[in-house]
This record gives structure tokens, C-alpha cells and sequence, in this order.
């Protein structure tokens, strides 16, 4: 059941990720719920015993990130603390209205880290669902509190927690952008790169290690690839004219990008250090914002061969192209769902530009948001919450949005706009 | 002996121009007097100046607030991406200029407006930038002199998100060689 040498290697590795990366103290997204799931989980988390030893109050990130994901109503612990070892008193959990019970213990192991356990319990079947051990040094107590919330969300909902996963935004102030990566919760904001030119479009590789994105540093658009924990980058596409909306291809070896150097903007695949450039598709007019299928069998992309702005896909080896989207003469920004059934994009509806989601079996399409300029869509690697750009008050915000429409979230930034997000996968 | 001649063929212009009926406007006037005083030394000065001709090829053209060529914008309609007939003079200029000198190279920067996605901007930016590349291919300019980018969006000259401010943003601007 519990594992905490496999546990101790993981935070290990994700804490030596961000050694590259400079603090962005100034910048902290901060969150706010804008609407809720219809059936939450009532769910108690109570406090650890001995965690009021630790710094960072662990199960308070534990019952913040439950509380955002929209799937789970927090019922008061009170303030006694239960050690995982404790005995459940189950009559007593359910008339407090609770469904399920965390309980756990933070203490000091040998080396000066912390050792923290807990167990989650069904209060309804009074059976113990499992639990987990994790050993972490202060610096890694939140990156503990995400996996016990993964845990939990995964046991109760069935489905993958995403609260370890990292999203990536450029936050623009005066004269100044930067790429940023911030926990899924919003903390832990770094600073991965810095410029006085443009940067759109980060993209994650399949594997978590690596952003690319397109930087106007040298006046022109350029796509590069950059690994965070080295903090180096080299320069994937830089042809005459125009290079950007990278693509990453499922297995992160290639790129599909967009360029104009032989005329226009079309689609083109690169080898993920550069090498290797192969034209994907020929129009008379724009072809961009390419996505691959997750099963890496078709490429989605935004065209306007046909008059106005709409949403196509090619089998990536290439052939003819289908149109995808039809009602509405404005669909741009293809994402497909992690499952690959759905896609996220922009529609445009008497001048408002919002969210939507298609099933793409049924060609359903339903609009997520009521907001007027949202762009960039991206889906969390568990497909529950997609992330977007939109304005509010004139200033640019990241908000979340569950893929059925019920849950609603903004994260913004004191005085500055936030954009371009990207949602990062799951972290192995 | 020469300056005397052109002494002796300047009095007799002068002569003949005096001896010309004075315009209905002049009489009773007074104002070209042929005898300068002290106030008027300074009129004739002017005059060479302001006639004097800008050459087109120069490389102070580009900057010469009085030469075409140091107008560097080209603006399009909504979702278009046709140079408009205003825009003819200016871009024939800058095809002559770099006809006369091949070894100045332009960067044609393409902007598009706030709305929408910024990838299609990007595109759209490119499109633009790509119909001005045309046109001075076809005046003369040479494909190495010539590269069209985009900026799409994210360099808006005016900040404003209303319909003029789009308008302004709707727009090529043309990057000689050492400004860029």
C-alpha cells in the first residue's frame, strides 16, 4: 500500500525542475471561484496531528485545492487533530453530513525531513479506502499536500487528480513579458523566461520537461524549445518570414509549426531540435494553430480556405482535409480532449468570442463561458477543466472552466494582464 | 572675362523682365522691389532651399521628413488585405529606392487588430505584410532585398480598443536595413 521510496524519488525529482527557474514572487495568481458543481462530495478533511510543527499548514492546500476543483463540498473538521492511526468514529462523521474522512500525522523522520501519513475513510461503507506516505523536506510540504489531494480526488471520483500538474501563462506588464509556471493551485509562480518582446503560445511536451513557444525577441517570430530544468533553449524554427504556433506530436519528437517562408502561412513538421522540415499542407490561404489528435493520427488546425476562419483536420501523414466546424463563420483554436472525444475552441457569437466544446461524435457543440474575448483554450491532462485567457475589466485573466459549464474559476494578477495558458500534463 | 558676361546676360534679363507689363495684382502693391533694402535680404534665400530637389536613392531620403520615403505605414480595411490605390505612390517609391540601391534590405512587418485569436492575427499580420512584399517584387525589388514577417496583435501602435484604434493597428510598416 504505501511506497515512500518511490514517493521520496518523484519529489525529488520535480523540486530539481525548478532550480532553473527564478522566483516570481511579484506576480502570484490569485483565485477566485465563480461558480460550483451541482452534486459536490461532502468530504472532511481533518487537520494532521503534528503539523502545526511544519511551516505551511498542509491540510489547509489540501482543502483549498478540493474545494476548487468544483467536485467536492468541504465539511467542517473542527480543530482537533487526527492522526491516521486513530479510530474512525463513523456514526459521528455522518451526521456531521460527511461522506468520506482524511485523516493523517506529519512528523520529523531521521535526516531532519518530514514524514507525513494519512487515510482516507467512507464514512457511508465505514471502510478505510487507503493511504499513503510521503517523505519531503519543508520546501516540498505543498508538492506533498498535491498528491494527497490527487489521492483523494482519485479515489472518490475515479478519475486522475490534477493538482500536482503545472500550467504555463505570460503575464505582460510595462514593457515586460514573462513566461511564467505556476503550480495548478497558482503558487509557486516561476519565471522561466524574461524579455521585452512578445512571447505567445507555450506549448508543453508530452513529457513535462520541455515549453516551446514563439518569442519576438528578434523582431520577427521565432519558435523555440526550452527545457526547464537546464534553462536552455535552441531555436526549432527560424526560416524567412514568419515561425510559430508549435505543435507538440504525441510521442514530443516532433513539431508541427506554422511558417510563411515559402508564402502564407502553412503547415509544416520539424523534428524537435530543428532538424528535418517537411511541408504538411498546401492552401491558397491561412493555415495555422495546429494540434495533433492525442493518438497522434490527425492534425487539427484553423483555416480560412473556405472564406471565413474555421476548423479542419489532416490525417498527420498527411491527405486531404476535412472541415470540422460549421455553424458560424468565426472558429479558431482547436484543443482536443486528453481522450481525444471532445474539442475545446473559440467561437465567435454576435461579436463575442467564448469557449466551446464539441463532441466530436456527435458534432454537439455546446458554449462553456459567457465572457466576450476568451482565447486559448487548454485542457487539464484529466479533461475535466479547461484553462483560457479572457478580459476582465480591461485586463487580461486566466480563468478555468469545467467541461460541463458548471464550474467557473478566475486567476489574475495585481497589475499586470496574464495570457497564452497552457496546462501541463501529468507529472510521472 | 567670363563673369563679366554673366554680369552683362543677368542685366539684360533684368531689363527685359522690367520692361514686361506689371501684373494687375502687383499695382500699387509695392512689393518686389528691385532695389533690396536691408529688410528684404533674406527673401531670395529661401526660395533655393525649398526648390531644392530630394534625391530619391539617397540614403537621407529614408529619414528626410519632406521625402516620401520616410513614410513607412500602409493601412488595410477590416479582414483585408489589398493595397489601396493611396498606398501606390508611397510603395513605387520604395521599390525605386531599393532598385537604386540593391544592397539595402527591408523587413515588412505586418500587424493585425486585438480581435480574435492571436495565432490567426499572426497569420492575418502575414498576409499584409506578404501583399506589400508582392507589390514591390513587382516594381522591381529583389526577393533577397525583402523579408515579410508578422507581429500579428501584440505590437499594437495605438493601445485603444475601439475602431479607430483598430484601424491604426491594421497596418504594414516597412524596416530599412540598421533599424530593426
Amino acid at each position: 500500500m504505501m511506497k515512500p521510496a518511490y514517493v521520496r524519488l518523484a519529489v525529488r525529482g520535480l523540486a530539481a525542475s525548478f532550480l532553473c527557474l527564478a522566483v516570481a514572487a511579484h506576480a502570484q495568481l490569485s483565485i477566485e471561484i465563480t461558480g460550483a458543481g451541482a452534486n459536490r462530495l461532502p468530504v472532511a478533511i481533518a487537520d494532521f496531528s503534528g503539523e502545526r510543527i511544519v511551516s505551511q499548514a498542509l491540510t489547509a492546500v489540501v482543502r483549498n485545492d478540493l474545494d476548487h476543483s468544483g467536485q467536492f463540498r468541504l465539511v467542517n473538521a473542527g480543530t482537533e487533530p487526527m492522526a491516521e492511526t486513530a479510530p474512525v468514529n463513523y456514526p459521528d462523521w455522518k451526521s456531521r453530513g460527511a461522506d468520506a474522512l482524511a485523516t493523517g500525522s506529519v512528523s520529523t523522520a531521521a535526516d531532519g525531513r518530514y514524514e507525513t501519513r494519512f487515510r482516507l475513510y467512507d464514512v457511508q461503507k465505514q471502510v478505510a479506502l487507503g493511504g499513503q506516505a510521503y517523505v519531503a523536506s519543508a520546501g516540498q510540504l505543498r508538492a506533498t499536500a498535491h498528491r494527497i489531494s490527487d489521492y483523494i480526488y482519485e479515489k472518490l471520483t475515479g478519475e486522475p487528480g490534477i493538482f500536482s500538474t503545472r500550467i504555463a501563462y505570460v503575464v505582460k506588464s510595462t514593457g515586460r513579458y514573462e513566461l511564467q509556471i505556476a503550480d495548478a493551485d497558482g503558487e509557486n509562480a516561476q519565471t522561466a523566461l524574461a524579455s521585452r518582446e512578445p512571447i505567445i503560445s507555450p506549448t508543453w511536451s508530452p513529457d513535462g520537461t520541455r515549453l516551446a513557444y514563439v518569442s519576438f525577441e528578434a523582431k520577427k517570430p521565432i519558435v523555440y524549445v526550452h527545457s526547464l530544468a537546464t534553462g536552455r533553449r535552441h531555436v526549432a524554427a527560424n526560416f524567412k518570414g514568419s515561425n510559430s504556433a508549435p505543435a507538440w506530436s504525441p510521442d514530443g519528437k516532433k513539431l508541427a509549426v506554422v511558417l510563411s517562408k515559402d508564402g502564407g502561412s502553412q503547415l509544416y513538421l520539424v523534428n524537435a531540435d530543428g532538424s528535418g522540415i517537411l511541408r504538411l499542407a498546401s492552401s491558397a490561404g491561412i493555415d495555422t494553430e495546429p494540434r495533433f489528435s492525442p493518438d497522434g493520427q490527425w492534425i487539427y488546425f484553423t483555416s480560412d480556405r473556405g472564406g471565413s476562419p474555421q476548423i479542419y483536420r489532416i490525417p498527420a501523414s498527411g491527405g486531404g482535409a476535412e472541415r470540422v466546424t460549421f455553424e458560424g463563420n468565426y472558429n479558431v483554436t482547436p484543443r482536443l480532449s486528453p481522450d481525444g472525444k471532445s474539442m475545446a475552441f473559440i467561437a465567435r457569437n454576435d461579436g463575442r468570442f467564448q469557449v466551446a466544446l464539441m463532441d466530436l461524435a456527435t458534432k454537439q457543440t455546446q458554449i462553456l463561458t459567457d465572457s466576450s474575448k476568451d482565447e486559448s483554450p487548454s485542457f487539464a491532462p484529466n479533461g475535466r477543466m479547461i484553462i483560457y485567457a479572457t478580459e476582465i475589466g480591461g485586463r487580461g485573466v486566466l480563468a478555468t472552466v469545467s467541461s460541463d459549464g458548471r464550474v467557473k474559476q478566475k486567476l489574475s494578477v495585481q497589475a499586470a494582464d496574464v495570457r497564452e495558458p497552457a496546462w501541463g500534463y501529468f507529472v510521472k | 572675362m567670363l563673369k563679366s558676361f554673366f554680369v552683362a546676360a543677368a542685366s539684360l534679363i533684368l531689363a527685359a523682365c522690367s520692361s514686361q507689363p506689371p501684373a494687375p495684382e502687383q499695382a500699387g502693391a509695392g512689393v518686389e522691389s528691385r532695389t533690396p533694402s536691408a529688410v528684404k535680404v533674406e527673401t531670395p534665400q529661401v526660395k533655393p532651399v525649398a526648390q531644392e530637389p530630394i534625391d530619391l536613392t539617397s540614403m537621407a531620403a529614408l529619414r528626410d521628413p519632406r521625402s516620401i520615403l520616410s513614410k513607412r505605414s500602409v493601412f488595410f480595411d477590416y479582414d483585408q488585405f489589398s493595397i489601396k490605390d493611396e498606398f501606390k505612390p508611397l510603395l513605387d517609391a520604395h521599390a525605386r529606392f531599393l532598385v537604386a540601391n540593391p544592397k539595402m534590405k527591408m523587413l515588412i512587418q505586418g500587424n493585425a487588430d486585438e480581435r480574435g485569436s492571436r495565432e490567426y492575427n499572426l497569420a492575418l499580420g502575414q498576409k499584409r505584410a506578404d501583399a506589400v512584399k508582392k507589390m514591390l517584387l513587382l516594381l522591381g525589388a529583389r526577393e533577397e532585398q525583402l523579408e515579410a514577417v508578422s507581429l500579428g496583435e501584440e505590437k499594437p501602435r495605438n493601445p485603444g480598443h475601439d475602431e479607430a484604434a483598430w484601424a491604426e493597428n491594421r497596418r504594414d510598416d516597412m524596416l530599412y536595413t540598421g533599424e530593426y
